[in-house]
């Protein structure tokens, strides 16, 4: 048996001979390009070799060129600890993005950590992954936020009694209903019933019955676009008038196929809008069509705020050295993202608006920014 | 003293000498060592049922998942001790797979005396159920995961897991058991006229295989210090499935190759495919590695249905040499 393992380490090192060049900044960056969630993943990856070709465009970072590392997790568990292990070991990445998912980045970052490598993640919301350490931070708004925002702009439109349908399997759901709830009766407003869910269910007309008889202004409704949509049409099927309102699970071209104009009317909150005329949003915007064919969805937008966010720290750090990256990436004030002004707070968590849509002719449109 | 026995501490004293040198080892590679390790002993496990037994299992990665939040609870109810800490981690991978073989005897109990596809979807069935417990159990950190403070894994306990698996299998097949167990593989009813108690058999390798895959969520556990509900579905079921398919149905040594060739083959068509002498007109072949996996696996399978290392192969009979003695 140990001669087993000790060819499989010649064999390894056999296949590890890495070319290390020292005139240009390595940045790790790890994403789920194959499996369940690739189509976030390649949004996302996408957007951070946009951002990375404009930086190295524009002279690079401390005059070097960027080179990105990407490997791919396959959305599986298990992986990204390997993946964050080559970066470090083999391409010695200086800094590395991190995974949207929270559960790969609670895997990937406590590796960071112990190897005093600082990570950002685009978009992990779970308030756990930046817990892991001084190394690790996130350019997304948390959980709690979004349903904050959403309490706050339903008490702005004078719902006063609101009713919630939690999707009971997902974490992000729970959450969402319950900083709403938090926010929602603290501020005045009453809730008028509790459903629940499960990801994957096609028939919610029990729950809708009894939202129905406590006649609510509001449908407080956290869920992903899939459930989202089937919900909705069968509300209206039922004749619930309501508005809905949920969270950026929402955003989904799927939504407005599957809904058609059932949620005409109702809002969601979210980290980006393409209606946006800020010059530098639309820029983006047409630059991302140009080159991958598709509209940027909110983790494209939150991937291509992250390098740039990195590649500025960088570039006041004036040094590649991990602990200065760290330093520099943890003072980031006001830096101006196409999803918002971003400032990193004292738990290396993003303060930033939150921008509210509404849907209507078959799209989304853009609504309201609010402010953190 | 008999030839497996020192071949058993022969390779616990090599694996204690190089853990002794662990820190200098690349941590990328010593990733991959620690999963060859962990897919070694999944692999061998499996094996038992699969391969000697004759009996479909496609919930190894429950009993996996078993293992690794049972120990995971162990360590964090625990708390983080310096002193103490192997004789924790140890209690931790016994209660990891004391339980596993405690779930693999409440499925194998009345599972077992079903054949072929029946079990098969009795195991799966089993194993989805597991999962979707932890998904919605908020003391394991239900969809969210939970995270184990300490990684306490490394090379020696890795591979003395390791030797042990191999030696226990290696040993019980060698047994009147392993008599039991082949034969109830190669004809059920033979073996029940001969008064063989086939279920007995079957129950007691479902068992055992169960411990050692739970022994190899603990150590998953505390390598990787984040366990998911999603990491132990379906398809890792079928990974370690492949792994026994691919070595031979009932050939240790064929296992174990396969257990190391699968684990760095991934990683390997990773660093092809970021080689930059690759031409770009292939590059974004070789880049959706999975593909590529996916055709080999087919390829080995159409070249080799018998498995890449068949009884009768010289490799084989070369591994074979040190075991030979107990055959």
């Amino acid at each position: 048996m140990k001669r087993i393992s000790f060819f499989a380490m010649a064999a390894l090192i056999a296949l590890g001979a890495a070319v290390y060049a020292q005139d240009e900044i390595k940045i790790g960056v790890y994403a789920s390009l194959t499996g369940g969630q690739a189509s976030f993943g390649i949004s996302q990856t996408n957007a951070i070799q946009l951002a990375m070709e404009e930086i190295n465009k524009a002279g690079g970072v401390l005059g070097k060129p960027v080179k990105l590392i990407v490997d791919d997790d396959r959305s599986t568990p298990g992986e990204s600890a390997t993946i964050v292990r080559k970066q470090i070991a083999n391409d010695k990445v200086c800094a590395i993005l991190g995974e949207f998912a929270s559960s790969r980045s609670l895997e990937g970052g406590p590796i960071c950590q112990e190897n005093k490598i600082p990570m950002i993640s685009p978009g992990s919301t779970n308030p756990k992954v930046t817990e892991i350490g001084d190394y690790i931070f996130r350019t997304c708004f948390l959980d709690s936020f979004q349903g904050e925002v959403m309490a706050r702009f339903a008490l702005e439109k004078g719902y006063k009694k609101a009713a919630i349908l939690t999707d009971e399997k997902q974490d992000y759901s729970k959450g969402l209903s319950q900083y709403f709830k938090e926010n929602f009766t603290k501020n005045g407003g009453q809730i008028v019933k509790e459903q629940s869910y499960s990801s994957g269910d096609k028939d919610f007309r029990a729950q809708l019955t009894s939202i129905k008889s406590t006649k609510p202004d509001v449908i407080f409704l956290p869920g992903y676009y899939n459930e989202v949509a089937l919900v909705g049409k069968q509300a209206r099927q039922f004749g619930i008038k309501a508005p809905m309102m949920g969270g950026d699970g929402w955003e989904g071209d799927a939504l407005l196929k599957v809904a058609g104009t059932s949620l005409d009317g109702c809002f969601f909150s979210t980290h980006f809008s393409a209606d946006n005329q800020d010059p530098a949003v639309q820029a983006f915007i047409n630059n991302y069509k140009a080159k991958f064919g598709a509209v940027p969805d909110c983790q494209a937008a939150l991937g291509y705020d992250t390098m740039r966010l990195l590649a500025q720290a960088i570039e006041r750090a004036k040094s590649t050295d991990p602990k200065a990256i760290r330093d520099a990436v943890a003072i980031t004030k006001d830096f101006s993202g196409v999803t918002g002004k971003i400032t990193l707070d004292a738990n290396r968590n993003a303060s930033k608006p939150a921008v509210v849509q509404t849907i209507g002719e078959g799209r989304f449109k853009f609504v309201e920014n609010v402010a953190p | 003293m008999n030839r497996p026995k020192t071949w058993l501490l022969l390779s616990i004293l090599a694996a204690w000498v190089i853990s002794r040198f662990q820190g200098a080892i690349n941590p990328y590679y010593y990733d991959i060592l620690i999963t060859i390790g962990i897919n070694i002993i999944l692999g061998v496990s499996l094996n038992l049922v699969t391969g000697y037994t004759g009996q479909f299992s496609l919930g190894h990665a429950g009993f996996m998942s078993v293992g690794a939040y049972a120990s995971a609870m162990v360590t964090l109810s625990v708390g983080a001790h310096a002193r103490g800490e192997s004789l924790i981690f140890i209690g931790a991978l016994l209660v990891g797979g004391l339980s596993a073989a405690l779930a693999g005897l409440l499925v194998g109990g009345p599972s077992l005396r079903l054949k072929g596809d029946y079990l098969a979807i009795v195991t799966l069935g089993f194993a989805e159920i597991i999962r979707v417990v932890f998904e919605n159990v908020e003391a394991v950190g239900a969809a969210r995961g939970l995270s184990i403070p300490v990684h306490t894994t490394d090379f020696f306990w890795t591979f003395l897991s390791v030797a042990l698996t191999i030696y226990v299998v290696v040993f019980l097949v060698h047994s009147t058991y392993g008599r039991g167990f082949l034969t109830v593989r190669d004809d059920e009813v033979a073996a029940e006229a001969m008064g063989i108690n086939a279920t007995k058999y079957k129950v007691l390798a479902f068992v055992v295989a169960a411990f050692f895959a739970g022994i190899a969520g603990g150590l998953y556990a505390h390598f990787k210090q984040f366990i998911h509900p999603e990491g132990f579905g379906y398809l890792r079921s079928v990974d370690i499935v492949v792994i026994v398919i691919l070595g031979g149905m009932g050939n240790t040594p064929g296992v174990i190759i396969a257990a190391v060739l699968l684990t760095i083959l991934p990683e390997g068509l990773r660093a092809l495919g970021s080689w930059s002498a690759l031409p770009e007109a292939i590059r974004p072949l070789i880049q959706n590695r999975m593909i590529l996996y996916s055709l080999l696996l087919i390829a080995l399978m159409l070249l080799r249905p018998q498995g890449l290392f068949s009884t009768g192969g010289r490799l084989t009979k070369w591994l074979k040499r040190g075991k030979g003695a107990a055959a």
